[in-house]
């Protein structure tokens, strides 16, 4: 069976203009064509979204959770580079 | 025949049309070959009773006599319904789905477009809105046409199989009866002649396209638009209306 599967694609949703698109979950789909109208249907019937982004799940380069302190753990530290010393006025969304 | 009695009975074929086929489609709800499919199909079927209801619902207005959406759909008999007879064919295999919603919509889609130019307002604004739902419906079963038809052997044997056992009942759709001829009159309603050569244009693409053969026109089947049904349809109409019928004016 699971030769017969179709390929996953990861879907991303912009759901306003302005804003960036968002990883919203995945679909099964045999073409890019298909995994476009997918999405649509699965992810964007209740009015979600203006835009999609469909890729293949295996076409993404993620990086190795295994690596995760070599990759990430030196920022940690580095308090000098975190902009947390400003105050974010209540009416800016989506920053 | 006032305008008003014309527009209520050209609506109601309207609606007839849509839910005849968007019951057709929620029989398959939870048969889906895939996930995705499944919400399509569903997300499809109900477009297409959305749609009946405005168009009942206006057919009622039109009329004057206070039938509701409800009465159009549950309280009418067989020979009253004015569908087309491709909508309410068994469902048969997915090859036979995507074949028969191909022909229908892209038909359809034309029949709306112009509905949106016709004189009359109500009828406009439901087209308007209906046939944003069925461009998108007709991509989809598009895809599926040049996917089964320019896939595989077996794929491509049976839609091509499909396409040769519902075109019969095409010819249908285009031969115009004294409600067309009335619509064109009075309302500058759609013109059947044109919308067979545009339906005729794409159909033959998209067939080139996925690699089928367009059947040869014979005998086409007829009857369903003066309300003469192939046997199926009473049976799907015993079953939408069985709760109506057996508990009147039963609801939740």
């Amino acid at each position: 069976m699971t030769d017969k599967e179709w390929p996953l694609y990861e879907v991303f949703i912009r759901s306003r203009s302005g804003l960036s698109h968002r990883h919203a979950g995945s679909v099964h789909a045999a073409d890019d064509e298909m995994a476009l109208t997918n999405a649509r249907d699965t992810y964007t019937r209740r009015n979600e979204g203006v835009s999609i982004w469909v890729v293949r799940s295996d076409k993404i380069v993620a990086s190795d959770p295994d690596e995760a302190a070599a990759f990430f753990e030196p920022a940690k530290d580095k308090v000098y580079r975190h902009p947390t010393f400003y105050d974010i006025p209540d009416e800016v969304e989506n920053l | 025949m006032t305008d008003k009695e014309l527009l209520a009975a050209y609506s109601t074929r309207l609606g007839d049309n849509a839910l005849v086929l968007g019951q057709r489609m929620i029989e398959l709800v939870a048969a889906g070959p895939e996930l995705e499919e499944e919400l399509a199909n569903a997300n499809f079927a109900l477009d297409f009773i959305g749609q009946a209801r405005l168009f009942y619902t206006y057919a009622g207005e039109c009329e004057g006599e206070g039938r509701t959406e409800d009465d159009f759909a549950f309280l009418r008999r067989e020979h009253e319904y004015r569908n087309l007879l491709l909508v309410e064919q068994p469902n048969g295999h997915f090859g036979d789905l995507v074949v028969r919603r191909f022909l229908f919509e892209t038909f359809y889609v034309y029949l709306l477009d112009a509905l949106t130019r016709c004189s009359d307002e109500g009828l406009s604004e439901i087209a308007a809105r209906a046939v944003k739902e069925i461009r998108y419906h007709l991509r989809h079963s598009r895809q599926w046409l040049l996917r089964l038809g320019d896939g595989t052997v077996e794929s491509h044997a049976r839609v091509q199989e499909s396409l040769d056992q519902l075109w019969q009942f095409t010819g249908e759709m285009f031969v115009p009866d004294e409600l067309d001829d009335a619509m064109r009159a009075a309302c500058n309603g759609p013109h059947l002649e044109i919308i067979e050569a545009e339906w005729r244009k794409d159909v033959s693409d998209a067939v080139a396209e996925a690699t089928l053969l367009l059947p040869e026109d014979g005998w086409m089947a007829s009857g369903g638009k003066q309300g003469r049904h192939s046997e199926h349809l009473g049976y799907l109409l015993a079953e939408m209306q069985f709760l109506q019928r057996s508990y009147p004016g039963a609801s939740w």
